[in-house]
């Protein structure tokens, strides 16, 4: 066949494409796209998961390893058919939360961290860029085929490196046109999903079309072909159980974390409804697809000569027959296969790249924050259109230097390896709320770290890993060999890797969540994601007011574009009530507007964004943690306050309590002061009048005796009032000396009492009395202590008010000391004068009683001081009651 | 919307979709269960290639067939394909979408 008549369809369908995907952005941008979002377009644009190493590489896989090669498509399948456990969380997650990427996913899952958006990032180049470069060599393979087949003459020739130069090429343009046309709002790219979903219907009926010709075109129907089966070769395969039920799983991972399949399944879905469709719709595709592979395999070992390479058994069986056009249109499959992939790839890449990497630095260097500095819009775009660049070079490069070959066949799975490190940190964001960031970032690292030890770098042959070192180890560390950790041989690399990679990725996945803390916005991004269906609307908390409304929509015409940005003010004023462009910039708008931009340029940024505008004033989950914590403070400081306050009015309590007792005191001194004027002046009025009867001598001698006497008792009355008054000053100037005398506390009492009774005035007194208890010897001054016990005695006949006064003195050894307890059965003394009765001068009643100056209870209290001891009154005894306590020491 | 037209069978109609869910979480086990069905043998006689493959399809096209079916099922409801009657609020982000699909000129 002339290549030149292949390079001429090939441009034709490229132009088609070209066509088809500008038809459907155009058709998109007016509004009459409703087609483009059915579930049929979603389903199709999932067709990226086979990619030309499926498209031929299955084929070969099936031709060595008979039937394992459906591993790859059972993982999609299982996964598609239980949509309703993980995808359907995972796709309204990202409409909910605008995801753009699996490092958005990730990132805006753990607090919007930007170190794990350039994990996940790096992660997904470093595991993608092989296989770009798997695509561009299958590319060149299935020109060189064509090239072998012509004479010479054609354009094309063997020189592969250039031919998939040309093809990067041209790839980075198509992507660079329709994956960068805009930054839509939800990062939907409706012609390259639109081209993509014809380039899927192109490679499934050209695979078709080859399976059809094969099994009834040269072999003569299903019944012949299940024969030929079984006596192939591929019949000797052996089922490797551990293979087989890793496959599957890996499989089913990484159709969940490949980059480009994240971009088709979550970022470019729309509704539901269409994840519905292609739950099943999608297994059916991947079941056509493999269905006529073991037959072209078998077919193709059978018919084409000994040594031809089984991966491009599609292209070459048509070809050896002389069908050339079912060879075009396989040709023309295998072509869709590697650039749908390509370009998807490339565009979910070069975003996560200008997302994660280059708009952070780029908002790092220009401090003065987005609303100032240049065309934000412009920025992203550029970022975008280099990152794509950069990815194709990055496969071109890899493509060279790797050499092609089998080295580069076994990349896919390698591949899958790599990604699918992804998949603790995703599933545990989707349904643990205690995931941490720290977590994450520890599974990832690790992960990563082992899959590119034990399997990546092994990859490159001996080149990196020299023969010994994969034998025994790094410095002969035996355990540590690349393909058999822990000395545990057998496991196929790729198994091997897998399992150690995900088993360690998820145990510091899992220890380091139990043991950190999540951030405020970590928790509440958790609570988001994993809660999702709970409550879809994000809230993030914006200070209303603050944002200048006018900024905002600057910033946002720069990232969306002008017509889109003030479309979306004016319906938010509109909502509001208000007409015009600018709405209030509640919180329920800025988070809006955040959620919008980050559909453009990611959750991280968005937030970083709209934050440099809203200024220090806009208030952050932490902002509001920090002033909860001021609250916090404040509260301790015035409850503090509130103690001292409480404190000084304690204080002033006591104060006013001491104020009051000074006032009394003041009353009662002046009441004594006249008291004790009246009581020196009555007995010296009588003794006066009695003198000057007794000076005019008109009296007879018993008369003169009786005012005589009258005269001695008045005298004795004003001697003992002053003695008592000086016995008082003498104990309180402290000028007193103790005669310290050895005496029984009974015998002490036996004189108090006598000396109380021998009184002239008072009521007979009953005084009970416990000689047995009273035994105690006392080395103490017993006259001064039989002094305060008369005194109360006699306040005892004195005072008490009842029909048969009665005393008990009860004698017991406490803690305290010795306590004597003098009782009577009188009413007692008020609440109110307790506080008074041992001051000076104080009187209770204004009975006047000879001798009752009011001294004897404050004589007793200065005694007891010098004593060592105290007397108190007692209160609630039924009675008047004083207690004397007495140091043990002395007793 | 079911509306008040037959308000008697409302609880009789959440609880079949509750079981069509369960059904649809069911599927993909079902599946797996099968699909490693074949190791329990693995190391004995050699089997037919061919019957294996045979067996691998029509379990595949088996779980298509009742994903199908249980999709079909799940979109009459009122709520569309993806409510869950035991979510709150699942009509929440389609509201969402709608007042964001608004002020926008093109579609999304």
């Amino acid at each position: 066949m002339n290549s030149n008549v292949l390079i001429s369809v090939s441009l034709v369908y490229v132009a088609f494409l070209f066509l088809v995907a500008f038809g459907a952005d155009k058709w998109a941008r007016a509004g009459r796209g409703a087609w483009l979002r059915s579930p049929i377009v979603y389903t199709l644009s999932l067709s990226i998961y086979c990619t030309a190493w499926t498209f031929y590489g299955a084929v070969g896989y099936a031709a060595r390893s008979g039937l394992e090669f459906v591993t790859i498509y059972l993982g999609p399948t299982l996964v598609m058919v239980g949509w309703w456990w993980i995808l359907r969380k995972l796709v309204r997650i990202g409409r909910a939360q605008r995801i753009t990427s699996v490092a958005d996913l990730i990132s805006s899952r753990y607090g919007k961290s930007n170190l794990l958006g350039v994990i996940v990032t790096t992660l997904a180049v470093v595991g993608t860029t092989p296989y770009i470069a798997l695509q561009l060599q299958s590319v060149t393979l299935s020109l060189a085929v064509f090239s072998a087949e012509d004479s010479g003459t054609g354009l094309v020739t063997s020189d592969a490196p250039a031919t998939a130069l040309w093809v990067a090429a041209g790839l980075a343009v198509f992507t660079v046109m329709f994956g960068t046309r805009n930054l839509d709002v939800n990062e939907r790219h409706h012609g390259v999903v639109t081209a993509i979903a014809v380039e899927a219907v192109v490679k499934l009926v050209a695979l078709l079309a080859v399976g059809i010709f094969v099994v009834w075109g040269l072999s003569g129907g299903a019944a012949n072909v299940a024969r030929m089966i079984d006596a192939s070769p591929i019949a000797e395969w052996q089922l490797d159980g551990g293979r087989w039920a890793a496959l599957t799983f890996l499989s089913a991972a990484a159709f969940l974390t490949l980059p480009r399949m994240f971009q088709v399944l979550v970022v470019e879905n729309v509704d539901e409804n269409q994840l519905a469709t292609a739950s099943w719709a999608f297994p059916l595709y991947l079941f056509l697809m493999s269905l006529f592979v073991v037959p072209i395999a078998v077919v193709g070992l059978a018919r084409l000569p000994e040594g031809s390479n089984p991966d491009l058994f599609v292209l070459t069986l048509p070809l050896a027959e002389g069908h050339n056009g079912l060879a075009m249109l396989a040709f023309l499959g295998g072509f869709s296969s590697a650039t749908s992939m390509v370009i998807v790839a490339a565009i979910a890449l070069s975003t996560m790249v200008s997302n994660h990497i280059v708009m952070p630095l780029w908002l790092s260097f220009r401090q003065g924050g987005a609303s100032v500095s240049g065309d934000v819009r412009n920025i992203v775009l550029i970022a975008r259109r280099v990152s794509i660049g950069v990815v194709l070079a990055f496969g071109y490069l890899y493509y060279r230097f790797s050499g092609g070959g089998e080295a580069l066949a076994a990349i896919g799975l390698i591949s899958f390896v790599g990604i699918v490190q992804v998949l603790p940190a995703m599933l545990g964001g989707l349904f643990w709320r205690g995931a941490t960031r720290v977590g994450a970032a520890a599974g990832l690292i690790a992960g990563f770290a082992i899959w590119a030890y034990a399997l990546f770098l092994p990859s490159f042959g001996t080149a990196l890993f020299a023969p010994e070192m994969m034998a025994t180890g790094p410095w002969g560390i035996g355990w540590l060999r690349p393909q058999a950790f822990f000395g545990i041989e057998g496991m196929a690399p790729v198994v091997h890797a897998l399992v150690w990679s995900l088993v360690i990725n998820s145990a510091l996945f899992f220890t380091f969540s139990l043991v950190s803390f999540p951030t405020p916005l970590e928790r509440l991004q958790g609570a988001q994601f994993v809660n999702v269906f709970e409550h879809s609307k994000a809230r993030r908390g914006w200070a209303s007011g603050v944002a200048e409304a006018e900024d905002l929509l600057i910033m946002a015409q720069r990232i969306m574009g002008g017509a889109q940005a003030q479309a979306l003010f004016r319906a938010q004023a509109a909502a509001q009530g208000k007409s015009g462009y600018l709405p209030d910039t509640t919180p329920e708008f800025l988070e809006r507007l955040e959620r919008e931009l980050s559909g453009s340029v990611g959750a991280a940024t968005a937030h970083a964004m709209v934050g440099q505008i809203a200024g220090g004033a806009a208030v952050s989950v932490k902002d509001l943690m920090a002033v909860a914590d001021e609250t916090q403070q404040m509260l301790e400081y015035s409850s503090q306050l509130e103690a001292k306050s409480e404190e000084l009015s304690r204080t002033a309590r006591q104060l006013q309590e001491a104020n009051e007792k000074l006032t009394q005191l003041s009353i009662q001194k002046d009441a004594f002061l006249s008291q004790i004027s009246h009581e020196l002046r009555t007995p010296m009025t009588s003794i006066r009048a009695f003198s000057e009867i007794l000076r005019d001598g008109a009296v007879d001698g018993p008369a003169q005796h009786h005012y005589a006497s009258i005269i001695e008792d008045e005298a004795i009355r004003l001697t003992r009032l002053l003695d008592d008054l000086l016995d008082l000053a003498v104990l309180e100037a402290g000028q007193v000396t103790l005669n310290v005398q050895s005496a029984t506390l009974g015998a002490v009492l036996d004189r108090a009492v006598a000396a109380a009774r021998s009184a002239t005035d008072g009521r007979p007194l009953d005084i009970r009395r416990d000689r047995a208890r009273e035994d105690v010897t006392l080395e103490t001054d017993t006259d001064r202590l039989s002094q305060v016990f008369i005194n109360i005695i006699a306040n005892a006949r004195k005072y008490c008010d009842a029909a048969k006064p009665r005393l008990t003195i009860w004698v017991s050894k406490q803690e305290s000391g010795l306590v004597i307890d003098f009782i009577d059965n009188g009413a007692g003394i008020p609440a109110d004068a307790e506080a008074m009765i041992f001051e000076k001068f104080s009187r209770l009643t204004d009975q006047q009683k000879a001798g009752g100056a009011g001294l004897g209870l404050a004589i007793s209290r200065e005694i007891m001081n010098k004593l060592g001891g105290t007397i108190a009154y007692l209160p609630g005894q039924g009675g008047a009651a004083f207690r004397v306590t007495l140091p043990l020491a002395a007793g | 919307m079911v509306g008040p037209r037959e308000p008697i069978f409302l609880g009789r109609e959440t609880y079949r979709r509750r079981r069509l869910i369960d059904a649809m979480r069911l599927v993909p086990m079902a599946g797996a269960l099968l699909f490693l069905l074949p190791l329990l043998g693995s190391g004995t006689a050699p089997r037919s290639t061919a019957l294996g493959g045979f067996y691998l399809f029509v379990v595949w096209f088996g779980l298509i067939f009742f994903a199908f079916v249980l999709v079909r099922a799940l979109a009459r409801a009122p709520g569309g394909v993806g409510s869950d009657p035991l979510e709150p609020e699942t009509g929440a982000t389609a509201e969402d979408d709608k007042t964001g699909g608004g002020p926008a000129p093109g579609p999304r």
